[in-house]
């Protein structure tokens, strides 16, 4: 997924929120499993592969997928290669757990509702800006 | 791009979670079952839980129960010479069930089930707000 010229960045960042709360709703789903092991998305990795980067570049500055008919060549290359439904594969870390407990799991459900709330908050922050621009879009076009 | 994968995957959630529960209902209920036979008595029912990618995904797994097994717990030895059901020796069996352990554990059953009907609410919500850009 190249930079949405209409969406910009939030495009793409609903695309990785929405992953993010997918592997959230996993680690509460396992909250009684015994062995599992709670994981969280690297938001800024993602974002960045989404957009046609590579995930482990150095540096906190995001770079930006270069416009469309400029030979960047490594842009979409990367993604193609495991993307499922147009979605980059999300960058997993593993959650540290704060109290081990004796079944082997990490998933401190506590934690992780705080963690999916906070997606869930970003989702929301991501869709008003998306819906802003359609709204303004529509302006520009009925003229009214 | 694919729909929310949560409702898959809290959904398995909450199957697991209600297996659970019933379990617990299921020896709670029969904490008090005794029979003249040791090998007849009731035996408390645990439910064996594994992350599963049939519901959601290989990187976001749902749960799914794999199998229930029985406690090996030995049944209490109660001498009742008085009770119809006592063997030749004057005793009744009863199933080792802890009813306390039991009750723990359904409250945290029955939290889990509740934490994954608020992800499916907040995921639901989400998807009504995302459907309804630009109107």
């Amino acid at each position: 997924m190249a930079l949405d010229p209409l969406f910009g960045l939030h495009a793409a960042a609903l695309s990785v929120q929405r992953q993010r709360m997918d592997v959230l709703a996993g680690n509460i789903a396992n909250s009684d499993t015994p062995n599992f092991k709670a994981r969280d998305v690297d938001f800024a990795a993602t974002l960045r592969q989404t957009l046609g980067g590579s995930p482990a570049e150095a540096g906190g500055a995001l770079k930006l997928a270069a416009p469309r008919g400029a030979s960047s060549g490594s842009a979409d290359t990367t993604l193609t290669a495991g993307a499922i439904d147009g979605d980059a594969i999300p960058v997993l870390v593993w959650r540290v757990p704060t109290q081990n407990s004796v079944d082997g799991n990490t998933v401190d459900a506590q934690v992780e509702q705080a963690k999916f709330a906070d997606a869930a908050l970003h989702y929301q922050a991501s869709l008003n800006f998306v819906d802003g621009r359609v709204k303004s879009m529509l302006t520009a076009i009925t003229g009214q | 791009m694919s729909s929310f994968r949560i409702f898959d995957i809290a959904g398995s959630a909450l199957s697991a979670q209600s297996t659970r529960l019933n379990t617990v209902a299921s020896n709670l209920a029969n904490a008090d079952s005794v029979a003249g036979d040791p090998t007849q008595v009731y035996r408390a029912h645990m439910p064996v839980f594994e992350a599963s990618a049939e519901a959601g995904g290989e990187n976001m797994p749902g749960v799914k129960v794999t199998g229930i097994n029985e406690s090996q717990a030995e049944p209490e030895k109660r001498y009742e010479p008085g009770h119809p059901l006592a063997d030749a020796e004057g005793y009744i069996y009863a199933p080792k069930i802890n009813v306390v352990e039991q009750m723990v554990d359904m409250i945290s059953a029955s939290r889990a089930y509740q934490s994954n009907i608020e992800m499916l609410n907040t995921a639901k919500d989400l998807t009504i707000r995302t459907l309804s850009v630009g109107r």
